[in-house]
């Protein structure tokens, strides 16, 4: 089979159907774009879940004088000395702890100033307002249950918070924003594929003259199909290398050049998850088109 | 070289069969037509032999190749010892004479040498030398249909089917037709030829197989037209 005879082929046929191809080239590219994107979303869901389950710790809030007046927890006065030294001990006699960490009120101060420096309420608090803490680190996280009963309602504790709660409405709000993501993408996938089909079959009717004439002289059914699949792969790896483009792109100049600066708490995804995805978006690219054709030939081409 | 036995072909949704209980045998090298009324079974019996109908009953051998026992993939392959030629020429109209020729090689795989070669050769053979580079369109319906004969024969078959080759062709181009198609025959390919022309069979004295509502109803060597319009 001559390679130039296929080629010029299917730039005839490319070109014959330009805004169709357009169409297709377009889907592909949009639908395999959130393909990828919902793939990295999940790596940065996944990577940030380990990052921050890995600090995240209990935390038990102590009463302070402010406390002693407004919460109920606190009615029998600020935290005394011997209370702060029991709940250490009783914290430290515990097998699931790991560690424990005392944080005083003016490192609360200093920590809360650091974290919301351009906020405007920075002005309203003032150092005593803090609470102490203990910040107690778990060898299990999922054992929170134990401290909470343990220390709940104890004389001079206000509170006793799992930060991994707060953690899980985000990563459970990510997901879900994942899983939509993916959803329009296999819609946008289905457009994609029904297109291909669609164009792949005007292309092979406005071409039935060649075609008879090729099956007359004996041409075979991959020769004859041939150029139209190709078509079709060439127009969605078109479609999957702007889609790659597209990626690169967020990559760069979302995450990179904004975000990045704007929420340095978050470790964003690297260059080398965005690279791997790549590959697999361009295979489909090719792929994914490329059987559609076949399928949308299978009954036009019979021998 | 084709031979029918007992073969009999009911298209679906169609309950008179087009043909009925068919049985002949055609030699290599003979020159054969094929003439009966329309839908007496002429283009049944053609797409038959090139397999683009399956009998019904009975079996098909072309080539000696049992042609319901060919799996689908194989008949490519068959075809390429075929040449057909059509009423309507069935030329590429944007493909010059030479491309359209050359056509049924590149699809076949041909090397570019080879096309190049025999491409030429084929053209000066059905007396088309020095028009290679016009289109269908700027040629005689006369010289259109030595192009498709050029490019039926250009790989050189075993078998030429020609189905109603003068039909569109004043009886002086058909006579010229018919020289180039037995002069084809005498290189030893094998033609069946279905046809209407009266003045045709009568004159070329050939092998006449007459099909009648689906039935060979004659099968005569040295025959003529004899059918009454």
């Amino acid at each position: 089979m001559r390679a130039q005879f296929v080629l010029s082929e299917i730039g005839v046929g490319l070109r014959r159907n330009l805004t169709m191809t357009f169409a297709v080239i377009i889907s592909v590219a949009l639908s395999l774009t959130l393909f990828g994107g919902s793939l990295l979303m999940r790596d940065q869901v996944s990577s940030m879940k380990g990052y921050w389950y890995d600090k995240v710790q209990v935390s038990i809030f102590l009463c302070n004088k402010a406390d002693a007046e407004s919460d109920s927890h606190c009615a029998k006065g600020a935290v005394t000395q011997e209370q702060k030294t029991q709940i250490k001990k009783d914290l430290e006699a515990l097998p699931i702890v790991e560690k424990v960490y005392y944080e005083s009120a003016d490192q609360a101060y200093q920590r809360y100033k650091e974290q919301f420096k351009d906020s405007p309420l920075i002005s309203s608090i003032t150092p005593d307002q803090m609470q102490e803490s203990y910040r107690v680190k778990l060898r299990d996280p999922e054992k929170y249950q134990v401290i909470d009963t343990a220390f709940s309602g104890r004389p001079g504790v206000q509170s006793v918070e799992d930060q991994r709660n707060v953690l899980e409405n985000l990563f459970n709000l990510l997901s879900g924003m994942n899983y939509a993501a993916l959803g329009v993408m296999a819609l946008m996938l289905v457009v994609a594929l029904l297109l291909i089909v669609n164009t792949v079959r005007v292309s092979a009717f406005s071409r039935r003259r060649e075609i008879g004439i090729m099956r007359l002289v004996g041409a075979s059914g991959f020769y004859i199909q041939a150029p139209f699949i190709a078509e079709a792969a060439i127009a969605g790896l078109i479609g999957a290398s702007v889609s790659v483009v597209l990626i690169v792109g967020a990559k760069y100049l979302l995450i990179d050049g904004w975000l990045a600066a704007r929420i340095p708490v978050v470790n964003f995804i690297g260059w080398d998850a965005v690279i791997v995805k790549l590959p697999l978006v361009l295979a489909i690219g090719l792929l994914m088109p490329g059987l559609a054709a076949l399928f949308a030939l299978r009954k036009y081409l019979k021998v | 070289m084709i031979r029918f036995d007992n073969v009999s072909k009911v298209y679906p949704k169609q309950n008179r069969p087009a043909l009925r209980d068919v049985s002949l045998e055609i030699e290599k090298g003979e020159f054969v037509f094929l003439v009966g009324s329309s839908g007496s079974g002429k283009s049944t019996f053609l797409r038959l032999i090139l397999r683009e109908e399956r009998a019904t009953h009975g079996q098909v051998h072309v080539l000696g190749k049992d042609l319901a026992r060919l799996s689908n993939w194989k008949v490519p392959h068959m075809r390429r010892q075929l040449g057909t030629v059509f009423q309507d020429f069935r030329l590429l109209p944007n493909k010059t004479v030479a491309e359209n020729v050359a056509f049924a090689q590149e699809v076949i795989g041909k090397s570019r040498g080879e096309i190049r070669k025999s491409v030429p050769q084929v053209l000066e053979l059905v007396g088309l030398g020095g028009k290679e580079d016009r289109m269908p369109g700027e040629l005689s319906g006369g010289e259109q249909q030595r192009v498709a004969i050029a490019r039926a024969f250009v790989n050189r078959p075993k078998l030429l089917i020609a189905d109603e080759p003068t039909g569109n062709l004043d009886p002086q181009t058909s006579v010229g037709i018919m020289k180039l198609l037995d002069r084809i025959n005498r290189t030893g390919t094998t033609v069946v030829m279905a046809t209407h022309d009266q003045n045709i069979v009568d004159q070329m004295r050939k092998r006449v197989i007459e099909l009648e509502k689906g039935r060979l109803v004659r099968d005569q060597a040295r025959g003529v037209y004899g059918y009454q319009h």
